[in-house]
């Protein structure tokens, strides 16, 4: 990957009024903690070297947590820098309804995992969809006009912010 | 009813709807047309995966059987349930009976245009599920118990005081709701629970990938999510037509989809599910058990929906509406889809431009006749489209149909010596305006008698009441002296043997019977370049029948004009045309009507401005031109802005150093017969004056490509408006 990808990415961001931090393994806890609104739950984020279990993030989960948590955190598998969307795999862990009910999510990420655009992230799209996976590339917070004018936060997350692992 | 009568009505409806429902949908419609513009623009691939997408679309339709076929091996192989529904009876039927296997109480549903097609809402209340619309516009509508208006923003006609009203009516909350932000809180509390409990969730799809079997949702909500992945049990309803074969060609349309729908670049949720999903299970009903304790396993059912569409792949006319991914760009960049809104321009389900081609094909020919009217051609959609569908010739096709199935009227003897198509009686207001040659020719010979008679009040009453020509409307005035008879009064004058470039000019029959002078300073300004004009005999190219979809009239006409061409593009000439509709017709219809001619004649046919800015770019000196007196004002033509020409004409114009100002409006709203009409003419002002807001400023000169634009601009202004070819014309007779 190359660093350009990443500065599109942390533009593409900021356009979409979403917030990052920029971190290493080591101080990734402490980026998550500070990002994160108690009361936080969180699925494991099986990146090498950052663990929950450093965070004041709760990984045990249940539906009354999932409906009161003020933020889910969770793992992106990819990114695409031209949109700053976020590739969010749906598992057993339940990274995918972390990632939609509290009203923020935190999104933790390497830049390594940073792809140029949609085309090039069909190998990892098309290895996740052959092994029965799912999916979301989830861009911004969830928003509709539907009521009159744009309002953020409907069903889905309203604030979202990604950390960025340097991974290179 | 009396077809006075009927026009009548229409008319009073679409009045109403565009004072009710207009101004809304008019500013929501207008800004997602804006931004897709702006999106576009943004994109550099856009045109290339344009072609891509309806690559894909074409070879996915005509693969089809074998697609369905490994799609049914991947959803079983992943554990769901694969269900080929016939038609909407059908569908519902396996809907319900899963439903009632599982003891549903209620279903939680995401926007899905299929699932209002088959109408499941219906069926699933009939057996005892309480149906809950997820997605907050389809909310608003299911509360209002009104039908969608758009394809993408179902409730687009609703303002947020009429929501806010029919809310605080329904719900009775302690403190009345008054912002977007209140009420979208509102309906997200409201319709969150319900998900939490729901029994099932319903989406639809927007692609289906057959080798996984993994469909795709686009929204912005997450409520397609939420009701996918929240009940153990997830539904798809789709049609047939949505199978992609994987996620390479799934790109594009990923790509194209929200920038064509809502200027967007992506959409917030682009959700690709391969269910049944591998999310733990959550039951809210026991909030302290761990995820994925719960009850059961998910459960999957894709439904895919025939109801007629198999029939339209074997249509070769309707095929292509099989391609439409159902984005609404054609309706956000239709004129009159943005004056009047879906309830006028659609049908029981479907809105908009394509909205005729799907009503015809899942509801018979007759659905869509209410509407179908309304496309004027003005081909504003056809860049519009992600999947470059040919939506007007898919409105010309279904007119051309129902036309097959109109009564004879009494009042027949009316158009008498019109000809009728070949396919049948066609009305008698159709054949009328789809005759317009025979009409100038009689109207020119006879002038200005003919010209009296028509002005003249009773004559216009009748006119009205048999043929429905609206009495507002100041009809053409017709010239005794036509341009043939100028030309051929000059033609000793002709230049010049020697000439490096000979043209053959066309003289539609606009210009060869009532603007006339734009004919004439067309023959000037290419003489004044040194290029030997040689005029065709004035026939029709087509255009009027097929407007009013009289193709095998319309398929006459172009024949007798390729003939009439063909000895000219024999002997090298090119063919030059001054109304851009009939350019139109060389450069897109005729690929339809004379195929075998296509090639040729729109390789070799040109706007006149687009001929001019040629030889001006090959170094032919402009200073035999007319020089710049006045500032103008120009609005190009609808079809001629679809085909890129209108950018030669502000060229030339700004060589010539013109002082231009253009008009970015779709289309003026007049768009051929369709402002002569007595049932749309009210709508077709309303269109028109949108063009006051860009011509604001009166020490202007009006300026028009276009016969219609002309007429509209002097109905909207005053008259006055030439042609662009009349600035740049040197003087002389
Ligand atoms: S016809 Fe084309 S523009 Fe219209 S909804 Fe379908 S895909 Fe979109």
């Amino acid at each position: 990957m190359a660093t350009t990808d990443v500065q599109t990415f942390t533009t593409s961001l900021a356009d979409l009024d979403v917030s990052v931090s920029r971190t290493d393994a080591a101080t990734a806890p402490a980026a998550i903690d500070e990002a994160a609104v108690d009361p936080a739950i969180g699925a494991a984020l099986d990146i090498e070297g950052i663990s929950l279990a450093d965070t004041a993030v709760e990984t045990e989960l249940t539906p009354r947590g999932l409906h009161e948590a003020e933020t889910g955190v969770t793992r992106a598998d990819r990114a695409v820098a031209a949109y700053g969307s976020l590739l969010i795999r749906s598992d057993d862990g339940g990274t995918e309804p972390l990632s939609l009910y509290p009203p923020n999510h935190v999104a933790v990420l390497r830049a390594s995992d940073v792809c140029d655009d949609v085309e090039a992230s069909v190998d990892r799209l098309d290895e996740i969809f052959g092994s029965g996976g799912s999916a979301v590339l989830a861009t911004g917070a969830s928003s509709t006009g539907d009521m009159g004018a744009l309002v953020e936060g409907v069903h889905g997350p309203k604030h979202v912010h990604v950390v960025l692992v340097e991974d290179r | 009813m009396s077809s006075q009568r009927a026009r009548r009505r229409k008319a009073e409806r679409i009045r109403g709807l565009m004072e009710t429902e207009g101004p809304i949908i008019n500013e929501n419609v207008s800004r997602m047309n804006r931004d897709r513009y702006a999106a576009a623009e943004r994109f550099d691939e856009y045109e290339a995966l344009r072609d891509e997408a309806r690559g894909i679309k074409e070879d996915a339709i005509a693969d089809l059987p074998a697609l369905l076929d490994t799609l049914r091996e991947s959803v079983e192989a992943n554990g769901g349930h694969l269900y080929l529904a016939d038609d909407a009876a059908d569908a519902n039927r396996y809907i319900t009976s899963v439903a009632e296997s599982e003891n549903a109480d209620s279903l939680v549903k995401s926007k899905s245009m299929t699932t209002e097609e088959i109408e499941v809402n219906e069926a699933l209340e009939g057996v005892g599920v309480d149906v809950w619309e997820t997605d907050l516009g389809e909310f608003v509508l299911q509360v209002a118990d009104e039908s969608p208006s758009h394809i993408v923003g179902p409730s687009l006609h609703k303002s947020r005081e009429e929501i806010a009203t029919l809310f605080n009516a329904v719900f009775e909350p302690e403190e009345p709701l008054e912002t977007a932000d209140e009420l979208t809180e509102f309906a997200r509390d409201y319709l969150g629970d319900r998900i939490r409990h729901a029994d099932i969730g319903m989406t639809g799809a927007n692609f289906v990938l057959a080798d996984s079997g993994t469909i795709t949702l686009v929204t912005n909500e997450g409520n397609a999510r939420k009701s996918a992945v929240t009940p153990n049990t997830h539904i798809a309803v789709t049609g047939v037509e949505k199978v992609i074969p994987g996620a390479a060609e799934l790109q594009p349309f990923v790509d194209l989809i929200s920038k064509s729908a809502t200027g967007q670049d992506i959409s917030q949720y682009v959700s690709m599910l391969t269910p049944p999903v591998e999310t733990p299970t959550i039951d809210f009903d026991r909030p302290d058990d761990p995820l994925g304790s719960g009850d059961g396993e998910r459960d999957f059912h894709l439904v895919l929906i025939d109801n007629g569409r198999l029939d339209m792949r074997d249509d070769d006319q309707l095929r292509e509406t099989l391609y439409c991914i159902r984005c609404g760009a054609c309706a956000n960049s239709c004129a009159n889809f943005q004056h009047v809104g879906g309830h006028a321009f659609g049908g029981d389900t479907y809105t908009g431009g394509i909205a005729t081609g799907w009503e015809a094909g899942i509801g018979g020919e007759e659905a869509a006749a209410d509407f179908n009217d309304l496309c004027t051609g003005c081909s504003r959609c056809v860049n519009a489209c992600p999947v470059k569908i040919d939506i007007p010739w898919i409105n010309t096709v279904v007119r051309d149909r129902l036309n097959a199935d109109a009564t004879p009227s009494e009042f027949e003897f009316l158009v008498e010596g019109l000809t009728p198509d070949a396919e049948g009686s066609v009305d008698i207001q159709k054949r009328f305006f789809g005759n317009f040659e025979t009409l100038a020719k009689v109207g020119s010979a006879t002038a200005p008698l003919s010209n009296w008679v028509t002005s003249f009040g009773p004559a216009r009453k009748a006119m009205d009441r048999f043929l429905g020509v609206a009495p507002e409307r100041d009809l053409p005035t017709f010239r005794r002296e036509t341009l043939v008879d100028w030309f051929e009064s000059r033609r000793p004058r002709a230049p010049n043997a020697t000439a490096e470039r000979s043209v053959v000019l066309y003289p539609d029959v606009y210009t060869n019977y009532v603007l006339v002078e734009r004919g004439k300073a067309a023959v000037r300004t290419l003489e004044a370049l040194g290029v030997h004009v040689e005029l065709a005999s004035p026939l029709e190219s087509g255009r009027a029948p097929l407007s009013q979809g009289m193709i095998a009239t319309a398929t006459d006409h172009a024949e007798a004009l390729t003939a009439e061409l063909d000895p000219y593009l024999d002997a090298g000439f090119d063919v030059v045309a001054i109304e851009p509709s009939d350019l139109a017709m060389f450069r897109r219809e005729y690929e339809k009507l004379v195929p075998d001619e296509y090639d040729r004649i729109s390789a070799n046919s040109y706007d006149v401005l687009e001929y001019v800015y040629g030889l001006l770019e090959n170094g032919t000196s402009g200073d035999a031109l007319a020089t710049p007196t006045t500032p103008v004002a120009y609005h190009s033509h609808c079809q001629q802005r679809t085909l890129g020409l209108e950018t030669y004409t502000e060229a030339v114009l700004d060589e010539l150093g013109f002082d231009v100002e253009t008009s970015e409006v779709e289309c003026c709203g007049m768009a051929g017969s369709f402002g002569y009409k007595s049932e749309y003419y009210d709508l077709s002002m309303d269109v028109g004056r949108e063009l006051e807001g860009a011509f604001d400023d009166p020490n202007r000169q009006l300026v028009a490509s276009g016969t219609s634009c002309t007429e509209q601009l002097g109905a909207v202004f005053e008259d006055g408006v030439v042609h662009p070819v009349e600035l740049i014309a040197p003087d002389g007779s």
